[in-house]
């Protein structure tokens, strides 16, 4: 005997015992040891699809309508072979951006969109709360239902139970608790509910135990099985229509729409995408989930067509509700135990759709309708907080609280009048919305955020208006004209035969036009709009998320403290912490110690936050903390922009393809002076040298020689020698100036004296070239300097003998000019000589370097001297240059501080 | 191609060929007024090619795929 008590008992019980399972689970994710963690708990847990309307409502659509129950899991089985290619690609991404929800998804998809994600939010809620309704509803009639056994009454007018007697009432708050203990425990950066998902893993096998249990025995027990159902029933007329297609001209057409709108539900219900994706603990879990929940889908629907022909069969027709079949059925032939049992399944499938539900919904609403507004909010002075944790924990657990009290409302005044099936599809229309922004956007870069707007909005008004507005009719709130004549009388625009279009069934009808508004705005709207750059960048991220990511450098620096500070305000001070750590380690970084975060650094805090407050306003909250170094954020977005980025990169491996060209010239250039002075060099030995050898030998061999030229001879090998030795000086001294092992004698030195000394060291060679040298100095003394003597005598000498080679023969002057001035003195060196073209000016003084005579003989000297002095003279602080026309000699000139010592090295 | 983007065509090819088998004319073909087995063949076909389309996908996704796996 059913007494209420046991119902009451076992209702009660078995919510019980799933808070129990929740419990463990959460328990065993927080040690670490995941039960949830396989795929058949995610495939059982996508079986949340599984609602009352399967439970109850696939019968009674079987008797209304025949096959066109299956179109609902007909859809999901396809969707399955695409999820390997879809859903994958979507946990992915969600995995990467840390993506809470579907309003999550679509905002971040373009540009982090505040809007975009405020407006999925309201078409879910809106779409979705009949929904709710609806479970709440079947959950309520089947206890009304059994609690009535062994009659067998059916329910009407549930506004007449008043709500504190109302089973539907204390269900809903027991969910709305099991919701906000499970789903809202704490703040976490995933979103995942191992609880949660353990629980809904449950319900599933519960469902399909009962319902699988109560169609065998009704086939099996009741009937002698599949084939003695369909020949007595092949004996009513009336029911063979039952067995075949519908046989009216949109049948198929309907069939179809159908198909692809649970195609789309499968993912885009809130709940769906909760679980598919953000309670997905492993991508590899999809393989074997991609036919594990067909089968499952199969499994629950074998039997859907016997209980209704049982059903029809047992009843004379229009007594019982077709919905409650499942329920009656047992209850008739009195097996009180299968009728608990299906009583226990229809709660199970409501209840985990409720729970589900109202988690991803509040998550949503949480994020994407409050957060923002509270953050954008000057008054609220809500971004100055301490602690958000528990701000954002309790906006989720109102939302719960909030969407079930809607859910409940609806079904107390609107929610009687529609059967199951019809409610559910109505929902599937408005989240069919969803989806060309959704596929769009992680295949199609080129889709704006306007596009999406606008797509979505129009699709979601054409569907109020097919579906929602007519709902008001049946509840008195609107003129049934509305729907029979059109507003103003004006038919083309009957909803249900929008713009004169027939034969449709009505939500075929509306999501045929929602579809084409929705499509049509999406790709006209994105085809004529400019994606900005910061959904530019978004739209690579997603579409190309299998590809190699590229590292975008973006010029963002947040002090360390700061970011510190900001997440530890959302996600708690000990959570942060770890999250820190855990960066630093997979780093190798000590980020204790750096003041100054880096972009990547950045990144992964704004990732963090997206998973507890959404990436909108993570953007928001980490833009408050982050100063963008001297570009603003269109700029780098800019950079960003792909094509922009192949420009850039393009033409940096040019310039760097050049510099590298000129390099690798003045490379062998250098080579090949290197090779030239060798070659000068020895050769300049070799000239001397020879000429002491030729004349050695003559020596030697010519026995009586004349004194006179023995003299002569001996003078010319002293002459050599002490060349050779000049030269073999230079390049020595030259090499420790190279390698800064040069000994530096510094004194105060008069700089007059240092040029009368090397004029008259080089007095012979002057003359010897009939040139001839004036020194100019000024009336008042010259101030002494700190320098090396010696090596200015050498700096002197070089440009002397210099000016002598150069200078025509007999007709040289050289003329030396002192003269001081700012602390500076000043010596040139002016010569009448042929002069130095300017590409010979600026290379004079490198090492090596030789002006070649016009007749291509090979200079004198080692190339060193001027070389040499330049050194000299930087040594002590000052410059040389040479000013020269060709044909019109050439003025050496250096300058030397007067105070500004140089180091005494 | 890879084994990944290989089991990807696999799996559309499929899905399409449901989409076929799922929809009219197909369907047309198999809505008949009288039993196959004592099942209406329409049932029978439907079933029937929901039972192939598990089978299907379960043996293409359990082909084995050699490209390494980087997110656990």
């Amino acid at each position: 005997m059913l007494e209420t008590a046991t119902i009451l008992f076992f209702s009660f019980g078995y919510m019980g015992f799933l808070f129990a399972i929740a419990y463990i689970g959460d328990k065993h994710a927080d040690m670490g040891r995941s039960i949830v963690g396989n795929p058949y708990i995610y495939a059982l847990s996508l079986a949340v699809y599984c609602t009352a309307w399967t439970f109850y409502g696939s019968v009674g659509r079987a008797v209304r309508d025949g096959p066109g129950f299956l179109t609902i899991y007909i859809g999901p089985t396809l969707m399955a072979a695409l999820g390997w290619l879809i859903l994958r690609k979507i946990i992915r991404i969600s995995k990467i951006h840390h993506i809470t929800s579907i309003a999550d998804f679509i905002g971040s998809r373009y540009g982090k969109s505040t809007i975009l994600g405020g407006v999925v939010t309201v078409i879910a809620v809106l779409g979705i709360i009949p929904y709710i309704a609806l479970q709440l509803k079947a959950i309520s009639t089947s206890y009304l239902v059994i609690q009535g056994y062994p009659e067998i009454v059916m329910p009407r007018n549930f506004a007449k139970i008043p709500v504190l007697q109302d089973t539907a009432f204390y269900v809903s708050v027991l969910l709305a608790v099991f919701s906000i203990l499970f789903g809202t425990r704490h703040l976490e950066t995933t979103e995942r509910h191992e609880g949660l998902v353990a629980a809904i893993a449950f319900e599933s096998i519960v469902k399909l135990i009962a319902f699988l249990s109560i169609g065998i025995w009704i086939t099996y027990s009741l009937y002698n099985g599949f084939g003695d159902l369909f020949e007595k029933i092949r004996s009513e007329p009336e029911f063979r229509r039952l067995l075949v297609m519908e046989n009216r001209p949109g049948a198929y057409i309907d069939w179809g729409i159908y198909i692809f709108l649970s195609m789309t539900a499968v993912i885009f219900l809130p709940r769906q995408f909760h679980v598919a994706v953000v309670e997905n603990i492993n991508e590899d879990h999809l393989k074997k989930a991609v036919w594990l929940f067909p089968l499952y889908l199969l499994a629950i629907n074998v039997f859907v067509l016997p209980v209704a022909l049982a059903g029809l069969l047992e009843f004379p027709p229009g007594v019982v509700d077709a919905d409650t079949f499942v329920l009656t059925l047992p209850m008739a032939v009195h097996q009180e135990e299968l009728a608990l049992l299906a009583y226990i399944g229809g709660t199970s499938a409501a209840t985990g759709m409720v729970i589900v539900e109202t988690v991803a919904l509040s998550t949503m609403i949480c994020n994407e309708l409050v957060m923002p507004v509270l953050l954008r909010l000057p008054f609220s002075k809500i971004s100055q907080r301490g602690d958000m944790s528990g701000l954002l924990l309790s906006i989720r657990r109102s939302g719960i609280a909030v969407l079930l009290l809607l859910g409940y409302t609806y079904f107390r005044f609107i929610g009687e009048y529609y059967p199951l099936v019809s409610t559910g599809l109505v929902s599937f229309a408005a989240v069919a919305q969803f989806a060309p922004a959704i596929l769009g956007g992680i295949f199609w870069k080129r889709s704006t955020r306007l596009g999406a707007l606008w797509g979505m909005v129009a699709g979601f008004l054409v569907w109020a208006y097919t579906l929602f507005l007519p709902s008001l009719v049946q509840t008195g709130l609107l003129s049934s004209e509305f729907v029979t004549e059109g507003p103003w009388g004006i038919a083309l625009l009957r909803p249900f035969q929008l713009f004169g279009l027939e034969g449709f069934n009505n939500v075929a009808h509306a999501v045929f036009w929602s579809m084409f508004v929705n499509l049509g705005g999406y790709i006209g709207v994105s085809l004529f709009t400019r994606p900005s750059p910061m959904e530019h960048t978004q739209a690579a991220l997603f579409v190309d998320v299998f590809k190699p990511r590229e590292e975008f450098t973006w010029r963002r620096t947040a002090s360390v403290p700061d970011l510190k500070s900001l997440l530890e305000r959302f996600l708690g001070e000990q959570r942060t912490r770890e999250l820190l750590s855990q960066y630093a380690d997979s780093r190798r970084l000590d980020w204790e110690k750096s003041l100054t975060a880096d972009d990547d650094l950045i990144s992964y805090a704004e990732k963090l936050l997206s998973g507890a407050i959404g990436s909108a306003s993570a953007r928001v909250m980490v833009a408050s903390v982050v100063k963008e170094e001297s570009l603003g954020i269109e700029e780098v977005m800019n950079i960003l922009d792909e094509t922009r980025q192949v420009i850039i990169y393009s033409k940096e491996l040019e310039r760097t393809t050049a510099e590298l060209k000129a390099a690798n010239e003045r490379l062998q250039e250098l080579d090949r002076l290197k090779d030239e002075f060798i070659s000068t060099v020895t050769h300049e030995l070799r000239t001397p040298l020879t000429s002491v050898r030729s004349i050695a030998e003559i020596l030697y061999d010519t026995e009586d020689i004349d004194p006179d030229q023995h003299r002569q001879f001996l003078g010319i090998i002293i002459k050599e020698s002490e060349r050779l030795t000049r030269l073999i000086n230079q390049v020595l001294d030259f090499q420790k100036m190279e390698s800064g092992r040069m000994e530096w004698q510094i004194q105060e030195v008069d700089l007059c004296e240092v040029v009368s000394d090397a004029v008259s060291r080089t007095d012979q060679l002057v003359r010897d070239k009939g040139a001839a040298v004036r020194i100019h100095q000024p009336e008042a003394p010259m101030p002494k300097i700190p320098g090396d003597v010696d090596r200015l005598i050498q700096v002197m000498l070089n440009l002397i003998s210099n000016a002598v080679k150069f200078c025509d023969e007999d007709r040289g002057r050289i003329d030396i000019t002192l003269s001081h001035a700012n602390e500076k003195v000043r010596v040139d060196v002016q010569d009448n000589g042929i002069g130095i073209s300017p590409e010979h000016q600026k290379r004079i003084f490198d090492k090596f370097h030789q002006i070649r005579n016009v007749n291509k003989t090979r200079p004198s000297g080692s190339g060193l001297g001027l070389s040499i002095s330049r050194r000299i003279v930087e040594h002590h602080g000052g410059v040389i240059w040479v000013e020269s026309e060709p044909g019109a000699g050439s003025t050496f000139s250096f300058e030397l501080p007067v105070r500004e010592a140089s180091d005494a090295g | 191609m890879t084994a990944d983007s290989r089991k990807t065509a696999r799996l559309a090819a499929l899905f399409l060929l449901g989409w076929v088998l799922f929809n009219y004319p197909m369907l047309s073909l198999f809505s008949l007024n009288r039993l196959v087995f004592g099942i209406p063949p329409l049932y029978l076909y439907i079933f029937s090619v929901w039972v192939f389309m598990i089978l299907a996908v379960a043996l293409i996704t359990r082909i084995k795929d050699n490209t390494p796996d980087d997110r656990r």
